[in-house]
C-alpha cells in the first residue's frame, strides 16, 4: 500500500505547510496549505517563493482544489503540488491532468490500481497543463499551436 | 451522423475496462457500497426502488438504425423487454444486475455508445433541437456543436466533481424545441455579420427553484467556444453553493450574484483562459461538421400525398412536420399510446423504428425531450408505408402536442425519491381525454408530470403541470398553468390547493372547460390563459 506518491524528480516537500491565512503573513513561508474556499488565485504574486502547495480535499466530492490546481499550473507554477485528504484512487488521472504531480491519501493506495489507472486511458479529450496533446491535437497535427 | 474514428473507440473502450473492474471490485466485497456509489453514478448505473437502472446516453437525440437495434437487443437480453425514453433524450433501462453493466457497456461499445456522464455531479449529455438539420427555420445544424462540446466534456478532468449536475442545450432556432433556456447553460446558434457563433444562456432550470435562464454573452464566436465554457464552469466550480444540494445548481449561483456580476467573472475568467489555447482549431469543428452534411436527397419528388384513408390524414396533420427538402417530411412517432407508459417502448417496438429508419429514413432517428421518436429524412411518397407499420405495433397514436402527449417522469412506480405516482396520472388523464377529437379541439397543450420536486417531468414548463406531493403520508397534486419550455418561455403558476388523484383528473378537465369557454379564434391554451391571467381558472376550481 502507498501513503505518499509522486511523481516529481526532486525530493518531496517536508517543511509543514502554513495555513492560506497565516502564508499572507509569514513573508519566508515556502509551502502553504489550501482548503476548498481559498482562492488560489491570491497565491499568484507569490508564486516565486513557493515550492509546495497542498490542496486539501476534506471530502473527495468537493471538486473545487481541481480548479485550484489548474489555476496554478496555469500561472506558472511548477514547485510541488501535492492533494491531500479524501482523494481516491479512482480521481488520480482526473488530478494528474489538473497538475498534481504528489499524492497524500488519507487511506493509504493499492499501487496496483494506480498503475492500472495511469495506464488506462491512451487518450484525452481536453487539453490541460499536463502537457498531453488532445485528440483533436492528434487529428488536426498540422494545424496546432503549442 | 458522427462517427468514431480511433480515438474516440479507444476510450470507450477504456471506460468499458475500466468499469468493469470497478463492477468486480465492488462485487468481490474489495469496495464498499458506499466507495462504489460515485464510481457507478459517474456511468448511469443508480440504485433504485426494485433494481438497478441504468441510463445510456444519446447524445442530441440523434442514432441510427444499427444503434436503435442494440438498444432493443439489451431490453430483450438484460431487461424486461423493453425501455424508457427520457426527457434528456436518453433511454433508460429499469431492471438491470450489477454484474450484468459492464457487459451491457461492452455490447454499447461496438455500436459506438456508452453510458458515461448520465449521472452524478458532471456535465451530462448534451440536449439538442430534435429537428436539427432539418428544419428550414435553423443558421446552421446545432449537432457539430453538440459534439464538439460531448468530446470536451468527457471526462474533463476539472469538472468531475461539480456542486450538482450539470445540463447544456444547444438550438439555432428561433422556435425553441429544446427548453434551452430551462438548462445549466443553454446555447443559441445565431448569425451576426453573415458568420454563426453561439449565444449564452447561463443559470436555467427546473427543480424546487425554477428559473428561466438569463442571457449572459450575445456572441462567442466559434473560435472561442470551448474555452468561453470552460471559464463559465470554473466560476461555477469554484463558488457554486456546495453547502445545501437544494442550491448547489447554478442557476442559485447566478441568481445570488446576479447575471451581471456572474457574466463579470466568467468574462474575467475567459481573458485568462483564452491566452492557453485550449480551443481546438476550426479543422476539428469542419471534420466534425463533415459527418452532419446533408445526405442525398432526391429531387422531383411529389409533394402531394393521398390523403383519402381518414386515420391516415388525422395522424399527417398532427404528427408530421414540414421538412426543408421539397418531396420531404419529417415524422413524429408518439410513445403516447392511450393508457400507455409515457417515453416506454417495448424492444419489438423499437426494432420496427429501426427497420424504419434504414429503411426510409436514411438510417437515421431523433429521440426527443417530449419522448417522443423522429423520422428526420421521410420521402412524402411513403408515409402511407410508414404509418402503417407503425400502426401495426400501436406506435400510430396521432397525437403530438396534444393533451395525451403527456410528458411524465417515472414517479413512485420506479423512483426512490418519489412522492406519488406520476405514471397513473397520466394514463387517466389520457383516458379521460380519449376521444381524439375532442384532444384535437383543444389544439396545442402541453402537460407535464412530475413526482417530486426535483421535477424530472419538466411540469414547471407544462402548460399544465402536475407535481406529486407527499400530503401527510397521502399522495396529492399541486396543479400548475401557463408554463412554457418553448422560445416563449415561462415558469407555471401554482393554482392552489392540490388535489387527490381523481381530484386531479377532474382539475384538469375543469381547467380544459374554462379555455374552451374563454379562448378566441386561434388561441391556444397557454395564449388564452396569458390573456385572461388565473383567476377564471381558479374560480373554476376552487369557487
Ligand atoms: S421528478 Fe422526482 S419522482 Fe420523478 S423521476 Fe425525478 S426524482 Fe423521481
Amino acid at each position: 500500500m502507498v501513503d505518499f506518491l509522486s511523481f516529481r524528480d526532486d525530493e518531496p516537500g517536508q517543511e509543514p505547510a502554513v495555513t492560506f491565512e497565516a502564508f499572507a503573513g509569514q513573508t519566508n513561508a515556502t509551502a502553504v496549505r489550501i482548503e476548498p474556499g481559498d482562492d488560489a488565485r491570491a497565491l499568484l504574486p507569490s508564486l516565486d517563493r513557493i515550492s509546495l502547495v497542498e490542496v486539501n480535499f476534506p471530502v473527495f466530492g468537493d471538486g473545487r482544489g481541481y480548479s485550484a490546481a489548474r489555476i496554478l499550473r496555469e500561472a506558472g507554477y511548477t514547485g510541488e503540488l501535492r492533494a491531500v485528504g479524501d482523494v481516491l484512487v479512482d480521481q488520480i488521472v482526473a488530478m494528474r491532468r489538473c497538475g498534481f504531480d504528489s499524492f497524500r491519501p488519507d487511506h493509504p493506495f493499492d499501487q496496483t490500481a494506480v498503475d492500472a489507472a495511469l495506464a488506462r486511458y491512451a487518450d484525452v479529450y481536453q487539453k490541460t497543463v499536463d502537457g498531453r496533446a488532445p485528440v483533436w491535437a492528434k487529428r488536426h497535427p498540422e494545424t496546432t499551436h503549442g | 451522423m458522427y462517427r468514431y474514428d480511433q480515438y474516440d473507440q479507444s476510450i470507450v473502450e477504456a471506460r468499458v475496462a475500466e468499469f468493469r473492474d470497478q463492477t468486480a471490485r465492488r462485487l468481490s466485497g474489495a469496495l464498499t457500497e458506499d466507495q462504489f456509489k460515485p464510481l457507478r453514478l459517474t456511468n448511469g448505473l443508480y440504485l433504485q426502488l426494485h433494481a438497478y437502472m441504468l441510463r445510456v446516453a444519446i447524445p442530441y437525440g440523434t442514432l441510427s438504425g444499427r444503434q436503435m437495434r442494440m438498444l432493443a437487443h439489451i431490453a430483450r437480453k438484460y431487461d424486461r423487454d423493453y425501455g424508457h425514453f427520457t426527457t434528456r433524450q436518453n433511454i433508460q433501462y429499469n431492471w438491470i444486475k450489477l454484474e450484468d453493466a459492464p457487459d451491457i457497456l461492452a455490447e454499447l461499445a461496438t455500436v459506438e455508445m456508452h453510458a458515461i456522464q448520465t449521472s452524478g455531479n458532471c456535465i451530462r449529455n448534451i440536449s439538442s433541437d430534435q429537428y436539427a438539420g432539418v428544419s428550414a427555420d435553423e443558421v446552421a445544424d446545432p449537432r457539430p456543436w453538440a459534439e464538439l462540446l460531448r468530446q470536451w466534456s468527457s471526462f474533463h478532468p476539472e469538472f468531475s466533481y461539480l456542486p450538482r449536475k450539470f445540463k447544456i442545450a444547444v438550438i439555432a432556432s428561433p422556435e425553441d424545441r429544446a427548453a434551452m433556456r430551462l438548462h445549466d447553460i443553454g446555447i443559441e446558434l445565431v448569425q451576426r455579420d453573415g458568420v454563426v457563433g453561439a449565444r449564452v444562456f447561463a443559470g436555467g432550470g427546473m427543480g424546487r427553484t425554477p428559473m428561466v435562464a438569463p442571457e449572459i454573452r450575445d456572441f462567442v464566436p466559434e473560435s472561442d467556444l470551448i474555452s468561453y465554457v470552460e471559464a463559465a464552469l470554473r466560476v461555477y466550480n469554484r463558488y457554486g453553493r456546495r453547502d445545501n444540494k437544494y442550491k448547489a445548481r447554478i442557476k442559485i449561483l447566478v441568481h445570488e450574484l446576479g447575471a451581471d456580476e456572474y457574466r463579470r467573472q466568467v468574462e474575467e475568467e475567459f481573458a485568462a483562459m483564452k491566452q492557453l489555447g485550449l480551443d481546438p482549431p476550426t479543422a476539428e469543428l469542419d471534420r466534425i461538421r463533415g459527418y452532419f452534411a446533408d445526405p442525398a436527397y432526391e429531387s422531383g419528388l411529389p409533394d402531394s400525398v393521398d390523403r383519402s384513408d381518414p386515420a391516415f390524414a388525422l395522424w399527417i396533420d398532427q404528427n408530421v412536420k414540414a421538412h426543408k427538402q421539397p418531396g420531404y417530411a419529417i415524422v413524429n412517432i408518439s410513445l403516447k399510446p392511450a393508457g400507455g407508459i409515457p417515453g416506454d417502448a417495448s424492444s419489438a417496438q423499437i426494432d420496427l423504428v429501426a427497420d424504419l429508419a434504414e429503411r426510409y429514413s436514411m438510417d437515421e432517428l431523433r429521440v426527443t425531450h417530449a419522448q417522443n421518436l423522429v423520422l428526420p429524412y421521410v420521402r412524402k411518397a411513403d408515409l402511407f408505408a410508414i404509418w402503417q407499420a407503425l400502426d401495426d405495433v400501436g406506435l400510430a397514436e396521432a397525437n403530438l402536442d396534444l393533451i395525451s402527449d403527456i410528458i411524465a417522469c417515472p414517479g413512485l412506480d420506479y423512483c426512490s425519491l418519489a412522492n406519488a405516482r406520476s405514471i397513473t396520472v397520466a394514463q387517466k388523464i389520457a383516458n379521460r381525454f380519449a376521444d381524439p377529437a375532442r384532444q384535437r379541439d383543444l389544439g396545442e397543450l402541453k402537460l407535464k408530470i412530475s413526482g417530486c420536486i426535483n421535477a424530472c417531468g419538466h411540469h414547471h414548463a407544462g402548460h399544465i403541470g402536475i407535481l406529486g406531493v407527499d400530503r401527510k403520508g397521502v399522495e396529492n397534486y399541486q396543479l400548475s398553468l401557463g408554463g412554457s419550455g418553448a422560445e416563449d418561455a415561462s415558469l407555471g403558476a401554482i393554482t392552489g390547493p392540490g388535489f387527490d388523484e381523481n381530484g386531479i383528473v377532474d382539475a384538469v378537465e375543469k381547467v380544459t372547460d374554462i379555455y374552451v369557454r374563454e379562448r378566441t379564434a386561434g388561441e391556444r391554451f397557454l395564449d388564452t390563459y396569458r390573456r385572461i391571467g388565473m383567476k377564471p381558472f381558479k374560480e373554476a376550481l376552487y369557487g
